[in-house]
């Protein structure tokens, strides 16, 4: 018996799949607009601030479910500042630890953004747009952008360091959640926006086509990886099941074949887009779920 | 500064009798499992099951029996926190609710710990729980209290056949050596030292003598610390993240080139237009 089978469930609660799914997104959807701003054309603008528009309230959700599965809530803070000394609490090698941080920063380049944003579409005043046009905007948009991706990528490593099945017998979860974020964030991004047709939504299509490929890559790879001694008694039963179906099959294969016919006409685009969202959610509750009942 | 302590559990000569998970609770002031309820486990003779956020010693009974039952022997463990000298717990505690005592023992201080579970997660051992009337995780402290008293640990002190001892490692290891030779000298070439020397996360403070394989007992035969994974998990992710960035800005410049040539076809062709005319 593999050793990850002799240790015990955090039994993190049931919300906690989706702090996975939401920070996925959230950071994903970041990326995305960042990457538009810094590197698209000045008609891309509405989209990426529809990606500002999804990252900061993500941000917020997915602290608010973090804290909420904590057993002593209102000592959340221990998370950031020791509680007895007052220094910063980090740990460059617990990912929990540094996860913290990481949100915490990515809240703030996210409000940032949403806050540029805001004043972009008139709602707060123009001086403010230079939170994401120029030289801090660039700045933000770096920054904001790349704990976007650390966001949407760390919980997968967070589960690798564990002693737990499967997630601590493979150390390929961290990349795969990154690239399920990227793709639902990017997904997220299309179902918002299709109707409106932005210049930039056959970029994002091809984009997420792409994306979608590499997941299914690195799932093939990571369950090569974890071995029969593991495969067995987590994943060849419902679960496995689920992971065939809910995530190969309805968020990855379908999807694509959606991208190059357009089998739905009109509605094609935002169904393959739903498909995406719900194979990344059923992803997590896979790699957290069937662990727990090993 | 004082050196190393801890237990060594000699599980040849423990007889179930549970008297260190009885100690432990009686000074730990831990509570009844179920709310005093009993419940019978329908596992072996023992009824308290595991070590939990209020069961920090459990002894378990482990059956050896031929199908028929007439012939058969029982394994008896008191199980407790190993008090690793490379502590996966204390590795990944986030807030600095897990130290490491000057008895080279690691402690959860309740009043820190904001119930996160990933000390749970990290323990390679399934050592540690949440405690329900002070939802912290919690597990054997090694009576840090009393060994600060210069006391012996509740459960050692109890242990009516010394199968639980107590004391500074490097003496504990001696009289486990000890121990081992006599068995194997009487025959049992199955004994077996579990953690005494490094080779188990830099060394448990809490090690064994074992009649079989450590996985017979519930115990991993090779634990790690969970960090193993932080270096390759977080550098596929980085290369990753690289990757789709990377695409993202190929697409939006090949989206650019191809702008750029439909307008300069376009170009051209008002061109020809107008020379044409």
């Amino acid at each position: 018996m593999p050793d990850s089978f002799f240790t015990a469930s955090p039994e993190w609660r049931w919300w906690i799949v989706f702090y996975f799914f939401v920070g996925g997104i959230a950071g994903g959807a970041f990326a995305i607009a960042a990457l538009l701003r810094l590197f698209g054309r000045e008609v891309d603008r509405p989209l990426s601030r529809l990606g500002y528009y999804i990252a900061f309230p993500g941000s917020i959700i997915s602290g608010i479910l973090l804290i909420a599965d904590l057993k002593r809530p209102e000592r959340f803070w221990h998370m950031l500042i020791q509680s007895e000394t007052l220094a910063p609490a980090f740990k460059w090698w617990s990912p929990i630890s540094i996860g913290s941080w990481g949100l915490l920063l990515f809240g703030l380049f996210s409000f940032l953004a949403f806050v540029g944003a805001l004043s972009e579409d008139g709602v707060l005043p123009q001086g403010l747009q230079a939170l994401v046009q120029g030289g801090l905007g660039t700045i933000i948009n770096v920054l904001g952008g790349l704990s976007g991706f650390f966001l949407a990528g760390y919980t997968g490593v967070l589960l690798s360091t564990t002693n737990r099945p499967l997630w601590s017998d493979t150390v390929w979860l961290g990349l795969l959640f990154l690239v399920s974020g990227f793709s639902t964030g990017a997904a997220l991004l299309i179902l918002l926006s299709w109707r409106r047709e932005p210049p930039a939504l056959a970029w994002l299509k091809e984009l997420d086509t792409w994306v979608l490929g590499l997941e299914f890559i690195v799932l093939i790879v990571l369950l090569a990886t974890l071995g029969m001694a593991v495969l067995r008694p987590v994943l060849f039963n419902a679960w496995g099941v689920l992971l065939l179906v809910g995530v190969v099959l309805v968020g990855i294969l379908v999807p694509v074949l959606l991208h190059f016919r357009p089998l739905l006409g009109r509605l094609t685009v935002p169904s393959a887009a739903l498909l995406v969202l719900i194979g990344g959610f059923i992803l997590r509750v896979v790699m957290l779920l069937s662990s727990e009942a090993a | 500064m004082p050196e190393p302590m801890g237990f060594f559990t000699d599980t040849s000569v423990c007889i179930g009798c549970k008297a260190c998970e009885v100690a432990c609770k009686a000074w730990n002031q831990l509570p009844a499992r179920n709310g005093g309820k009993v419940t019978l486990s329908g596992e072996s003779y023992d009824n308290t099951v595991a070590l939990s956020g209020i069961q920090w010693r459990h002894v378990k009974f482990i059956e050896q029996f031929s199908p028929d039952r007439s012939t058969g022997r029982w394994l008896m463990m008191s199980d407790v926190c190993k008090h690793c000298v490379q502590a996966a717990c204390l590795e990944v505690c986030p807030t600095g609710a897990i130290i490491r005592t000057e008895f080279d023992t690691v402690v959860i201080q309740s009043d820190v710990c904001n119930g996160c579970r990933a000390c749970i997660a990290a323990c390679p051992f399934g050592v540690i729980e949440i405690n329900p009337e002070t939802n912290t995780a919690m597990k054997c402290t090694l009576c840090y209290d009393r060994m600060q008293a210069g006391m012996v640990p509740a459960c050692a002190q109890a242990c009516p056949t010394q199968s639980i001892q107590f004391g500074p490692i490097s003496e504990l290891r001696q009289r486990a050596q000890a121990r081992l030779e006599q068995l194997q000298a009487q025959g049992m070439t199955q004994a077996r030292l579990y953690g005494h020397d490094e080779s188990i996360l830099g060394g448990l403070n809490s090690f064994y003598l074992l009649l079989d394989e450590p996985e017979v007992y519930g115990l991993p035969s090779n634990p790690q610390l969970p960090s193993r994974n932080v270096g390759p998990g977080a550098g596929l992710s980085a290369a990753g993240a690289v990757a789709l960035g990377l695409l993202g800005i190929a697409g939006l410049r090949k989206r650019r080139m191809d702008q750029l040539a439909a307008e300069a076809r376009e170009q051209r062709e008002d061109r020809e237009d107008s020379h044409a005319g």
